[in-house]
């Protein structure tokens, strides 16, 4: 009976998204090792309220731990509490985002832990009783299959991979204290960026420009179509395009930028250098638009149009604004 | 200002990486192997901040096969002082490899430990946080600027759609993002100089691991998907498809 801790994060008073995605998969393989799930919230006062909701989506106890100095990431705090309730819960797996923050946190919990660590998990399964994950290496040109021997396993799950499911049931919340002082240096809240919270990694749909833009200024085109689809949409791009300073680094998508898997994928007047392939290649659906017809992108889109983007990008932004004005295609996620 | 900078061998991005007949490694035959994009960053900052103090040193590490000594090559050719070969093969397991670059680092004299954020091969992202907490240092990773300040650093990091500031005394541990600095090219007289700088080489000290392997696999080949048309004409068929097709729209 072995249960599973889900490590959340909120950002400016509220949970992120990613962390339902992190309780939906603690929720499965808790199923699957006959145990229950632990959802650890550190977050401003007031955050409990929310943090209840959890239970929804399979959390059965969720574990609040409320400070206003967890209004920022609290890295040694997080620590603190992992490491206790990981000594006082006999935990098969501890799980977090493979997000800015679950990416720096989790190795440093391996530590305290003395325990391995899986980054950036896209499959969980348990055989043998022990928990056996597959994971991306080289961006995705490769999978690794992983057997932890020992618990707990710690993993940090890829967004928008393990895609929120609610259940019947409810959480209980419980009050956890935890020492907010910070032990070896202080992190200050986050400074939003021109995106808004949403970071390409995280996005349902994500519209990438390349080298085929021919100009920085004509990514009014790119913004035109993004507001034309709606919410939860990122700007990406090429790493040419980030090279040549048109476009910022946190944009870039590929092996030496973001992997990302949206629901749906906007190439435009990128060729698909094998890097960029890389980064993108699992998102669930790719739109491709180049002039070349034997661009590499082809080979993956799952729809593409040859021809001049100048041309087709508007008329993509028109017709897209026409059909959402005539109602919506399908329901939303989130 | 001292600085270590530990750096990884890798295949280059543009590798087409195939499975090797073992099932858990990749076949090295025709890989270009460099040194890891954002170990770079790590180094050109570590460079700088010597150039900067106008004293210290920059100590360049790599836990990797005899043929890592070129990577340390050429970290000493863009300015580093001196190198550590740890010889062994990194592991899949981030764990293992940060216990023996934290045996070796323990006890050595520095203010900055420096990484690139991650290395492309693995992409595990792991190592450098994990070697802070092994030597009980603060840390920093992902980051985008950094400034030192008497025994202060301000390390900038990237995180979705923004940035946060984390703050530490020295020594600490920072690991490298893109953007947080130009990287230098050797130049002639650095290459001709890195020979002559000091490269020692060690065995690696690789402890057991609970991560097993089990294979490596080549992911799915994409489905070819279809060309809708051509031009503008194209668009109308396409949002109907992303509609009722695909159901993304």
């Amino acid at each position: 009976m072995a249960g599973v801790l889900a490590v959340t994060e909120t950002r400016a008073g509220a949970l992120r998204g990613v962390s339902r995605e992190v309780v939906t998969a603690a929720r499965s393989l808790a199923d699957e090792m006959g145990g229950g799930v632990d959802a650890l919230v550190l977050g401003p006062p007031g955050i409990g309220e929310e943090a209840g909701g959890l239970g929804a989506f399979g959390a059965d106890r969720i574990l609040v731990a409320e400070d206003e100095a967890f209004g920022a990431y609290a890295p040694d705090a997080a620590l603190r509490a992992i490491e206790e309730l990981a000594g006082a819960n006999d935990y098969g797996a501890v799980l977090l985002a493979a997000s800015a923050r679950g990416k720096d946190l989790a190795p440093r919990a391996a530590v305290r832990l003395g325990r391995p660590l899986a980054t950036d998990v896209t499959e969980i399964s348990v055989e043998d009783g022990r928990p056996v994950v597959v994971r991306p290496l080289y961006a995705g040109k490769a999978l690794a299959r992983l057997a932890f021997s020992g618990a707990p396993a710690l993993m940090t799950i890829r967004p928008n991979v393990f895609l929120p499911r609610e259940r019947e049931g409810e959480g209980a919340v419980e009050p956890l204290d935890v020492a907010a002082e910070p032990s070896r240096g202080r992190v200050h809240p986050v400074e939003s960026g021109g995106q808004g919270e949403l970071d390409v990694a995280e996005a349902r749909i994500v519209v990438s420009g390349g080298r085929g833009m021919g100009d920085p200024d004509n990514w009014s085109l790119l913004e035109e179509l993004k507001d034309a689809l709606g919410d939860g949409v990122a700007l990406g791009a090429s790493r040419a395009v980030v090279d040549a300073g048109w476009r910022p680094h946190e944009e870039q998508v590929g092996q030496t930028g973001k992997v990302v898997t949206p629901e749906l994928y906007f190439a435009i007047g990128i060729s698909g250098a094998i890097q960029h392939l890389a980064g993108m290649r699992t998102a669930k659906v790719i739109v491709a638009v180049n002039k070349d017809p034997e661009a590499p992108i082809f080979d993956v889109a799952d729809y593409g149009i040859v021809g001049d983007l100048f041309e087709v990008v508007p008329r993509l932004t028109d017709e897209i604004r026409v059909a959402k004005e005539s109602g919506p295609g399908v329901k939303r996620r989130d | 200002m001292k600085s270590i900078v530990c750096i990884k061998r890798v295949p280059d991005t543009e590798t087409r990486v195939r499975i090797g007949s073992d099932g858990v490694s990749i076949d090295p035959s025709g890989v270009k192997y460099v040194l890891n994009p954002y170990d770079e960053f790590a180094l050109e900052e570590a460079i700088r901040l010597e150039e900067e103090a106008g004293e210290g040193s920059v100590t360049a590490i790599c836990l990797g096969p005899p043929a890592a000594t070129e990577s340390l090559r050429t970290a000493l050719a863009m300015g580093a002082d001196d190198a550590v070969l740890l010889k062994g093969e990194p592991s899949h397991d981030g764990l293992v490899t940060a216990r023996a670059l934290a045996a070796e680092i323990e006890g050595r004299d520095f203010d900055l430990l420096l990484f690139g954020k991650q290395a492309v091969d693995d992409d595990n992202m792991q190592v450098p946080a994990m070697v802070a907490e092994l030597l009980g240092l603060p840390c920093a990773t992902v980051v985008v600027e950094l400034k030192v300040d008497g025994g202060r650093v301000s390390a900038v990091r990237e995180v979705e759609g923004g940035h946060e500031t984390v703050e530490f005394d020295l020594p600490g541990v920072v690991a490298a993002q893109k953007g947080l600095n130009e990287p230098r090219y050797a130049s002639l007289k650095g290459i001709m100089a890195a020979k002559k700088k000091p490269l020692e080489q060690k065995e690696a000290e690789l402890s057991g691991s609970d991560l097993e392997l089990v294979s490596l696999s080549e992911p799915p080949e994409p489905e070819a998907g279809e060309i809708v048309g051509e031009g503008a004409d194209a668009v109308p068929e396409l949002v109907r498809k992303l509609r009722e097709e695909a159901k993304v729209l």
